[in-house]
């Protein structure tokens, strides 16, 4: 249970993140939504603890964000940000082995090499495992980011738009396995996505937030209305209904 | 298992290490062997000492034509040893005991390194501005070395001028074996750092998201570095802007970033440039200018090279 107490977060006189308090249940997928600017990508950077609290605090199964050492947390959360400078000469293989580094500290045993082709195998990437990710392209070099994270085998599972870069084959597919994970595994995923339908069709629950505050909390049915789409996103959203599900149409 | 390259490598650093010692032998051998062996153990220490602070300082300021020179370093030194001229005299300065030279260069990079990196802890000095700091710093102590260098005595300034250069001739054994233990300590720390380097080279966000203590680790590397680079100067004079010819060129070699293979082969490789140089040049060159001057001349030439290829891919 990721516990949001009270944080602010402001820059100079600019309020990013204002009082913001939410619980995130253990277990299932969580989907962090809102137009650009909303804070979304701060508060997933405070609770990974990116970023320093200014105020409020964030326990995670009861383990307080700042003050657990970096080590302990690491096992606990893995966190894949939208911006990733990789400058090192890397192969995928071996990027996706540093997934491991919380658990072996850099030496690979035998299990750590299976969890990487597990994680290799599950995003599609058994092909390019020995190409060197400058050679890749945007997507593929996501895919790698994620089976990285996912290597790290944690609890919980940050993630600041994944689907960056994705094809809709690759953007499905890993929303597809995100759920699985979360479904077999008892994994918890809090993802920040900028396609409400995906949102609607993949999360449990939906957080909504704009100008730094959260402005709706709920089931994908309950949010994808054109009410609460036009609170969140605020312009005039319609929406149908196919096969028993919400589907938001923002293209005219 | 350990890879081909690094046994090349080291069989070649053997080769140089050898020529060094043997090549045009003569007189008294236990003598003349002695003086070799101590040549090349400083020879050794510091190329070791600057191969591997370089590939610290790179991978924790995440720049690769850096070297730690930037801090301020050399200059610091230069600036400390014109100012004891100054203030002593030549005469004096060059009489002066080599152990307390050593210890005046030692304490005062130290405290400027300290200066410089450890505000970084309270998070008053990120990299960047530190690294700025580093430069400004060293521009302000060129700038009153060159000041007080046209002031000196021109006899005193002559003594200056032979202090500031790398200099391997006249090593004093017994601080060459206190810096080999001080830069021995050193190498260890970094050597089972490796691995977590590796990660550091990730960037901030994904070293953190592994378990990282960011601002610890940038800050302990970086007092590792500085007490390899003040050691190895203090020692033979400024030499840390060398650190950028061996990390490129183990760079080529290894094709690799990962520091189990890249710390041990920048070592190699300044290992043999430097004692390999030095046996050219006194051999082929018959000792008409520094070593310095010669690897610079050679290091700048590598660079167009690497340049030049590095433009037309």
């Amino acid at each position: 249970m990721i516990e949001i107490n009270g944080v602010s977060l402001a820059y100079d006189v600019t309020n990013i993140l204002s009082d913001i308090s939410v619980t995130i249940p253990k277990g299932g997928v969580t989907a962090l939504i809102g137009p650009n600017g909303a804070g979304k990508s701060s508060l997933l950077a405070l609770v990974a603890r990116l970023q320093p609290l200014q105020s409020g605090a964030i326990t995670m199964d009861g383990l307080s964000v700042a003050s657990t050492p970096g080590k302990v947390l690491a096992k606990k959360m893995a966190i894949l940000r939208q911006d990733n400078h990789l400058g090192s000469r890397l192969t995928v293989r071996e990027l996706v082995g540093f997934g491991r580094f919380p658990h072996s500290r850099g030496h690979l045993t035998a299990e750590d090499r299976k969890v990487v082709d597990e994680a290799l195998m599950l995003f599609d990437l058994d092909d390019l495992s020995g190409r060197f990710l400058e050679t890749l392209s945007g997507g593929q070099r996501q895919r790698a980011l994620v089976a990285m994270a996912y290597c790290q085998d944690t609890d919980y599972l940050l993630l600041d738009e994944p689907l960056n870069n994705l094809d809709m084959y690759f953007a499905r597919d890993l929303m597809r396995s995100l759920r699985r994970i979360a479904d077999e595994r008892g994994k918890t995923i809090v993802i920040v996505l900028h396609d409400i339908n995906y949102a609607g069709t993949f999360a449990d629950r939906i957080l909504a937030m704009r100008n730094g505050r959260i402005v709706a909390d709920g089931r994908p049915d309950e949010l994808i209305t054109t009410d609460m789409l036009n609170t969140i996103y605020g312009f005039e959203i319609p929406v149908t209904t196919i096969d028993g599900r919400p589907v938001a149409l923002p293209f005219r | 298992m350990i890879d081909r390259r690094l046994i090349i490598l080291t069989l070649l650093a053997a080769v140089c290490a050898i020529a060094f010692l043997t090549l045009g032998l003569r007189g008294n051998l236990g003598f003349v062997l002695t003086l070799r062996a101590t040549k090349l153990a400083a020879l050794i220490e510091v190329g070791i000492a600057i191969a591997v602070s370089t590939v610290v300082f790179q991978t924790v300021t995440a720049n690769r034509i850096l070297t730690p020179s930037i801090m301020g370093i050399d200059a610091l030194y230069l600036f400390a040893q014109i100012l004891l001229v100054l203030i002593l005299g030549g005469l004096a300065y060059a009489t002066l005991d080599a152990s307390l030279k050593f210890a005046i260069g030692i304490a005062a990079l130290m405290i400027l390194s300290c200066v410089l990196i450890l505000p970084m802890l309270r998070g008053r000095l990120d990299m960047g501005l530190m690294l700025l700091a580093g430069v400004v710093l060293g521009v302000l102590f060129r700038s009153l070395h060159s000041l007080i260098a046209r002031i000196l005595d021109p006899n005193d300034f002559a003594v200056v001028q032979g202090m500031s250069y790398v200099n391997f001739n006249d090593v004093n054994t017994g601080l060459l074996a206190l810096a080999s233990l001080m830069t021995l300590c050193a190498l260890v720390l970094v050597w089972r750092a490796r691995h977590i380097l590796d990660v550091v080279a990730l960037g901030r966000d994904a070293a953190i998201g592994l378990g990282i203590d960011w601002t610890k680790t940038q800050v302990g590397c970086l007092l590792l570095v500085s007490v390899l680079v003040a050691v190895s100067t203090a020692l033979v004079g400024p030499a840390a802007f060398l650190g950028l010819l061996f990390v490129a060129l183990a760079e080529r070699v290894v094709q690799s970033r990962r520091h189990a293979l890249l710390i041990p082969a920048a070592a190699l490789i300044a290992v043999i440039v430097l004692v390999g140089g030095q046996t050219l040049f006194q051999h082929a060159l018959g000792n008409s200018s520094t070593l310095g001057v010669v690897i610079e001349f050679a290091g700048g030439i590598v660079f167009l090279i690497l340049l030049w290829r590095g433009s037309r891919r």
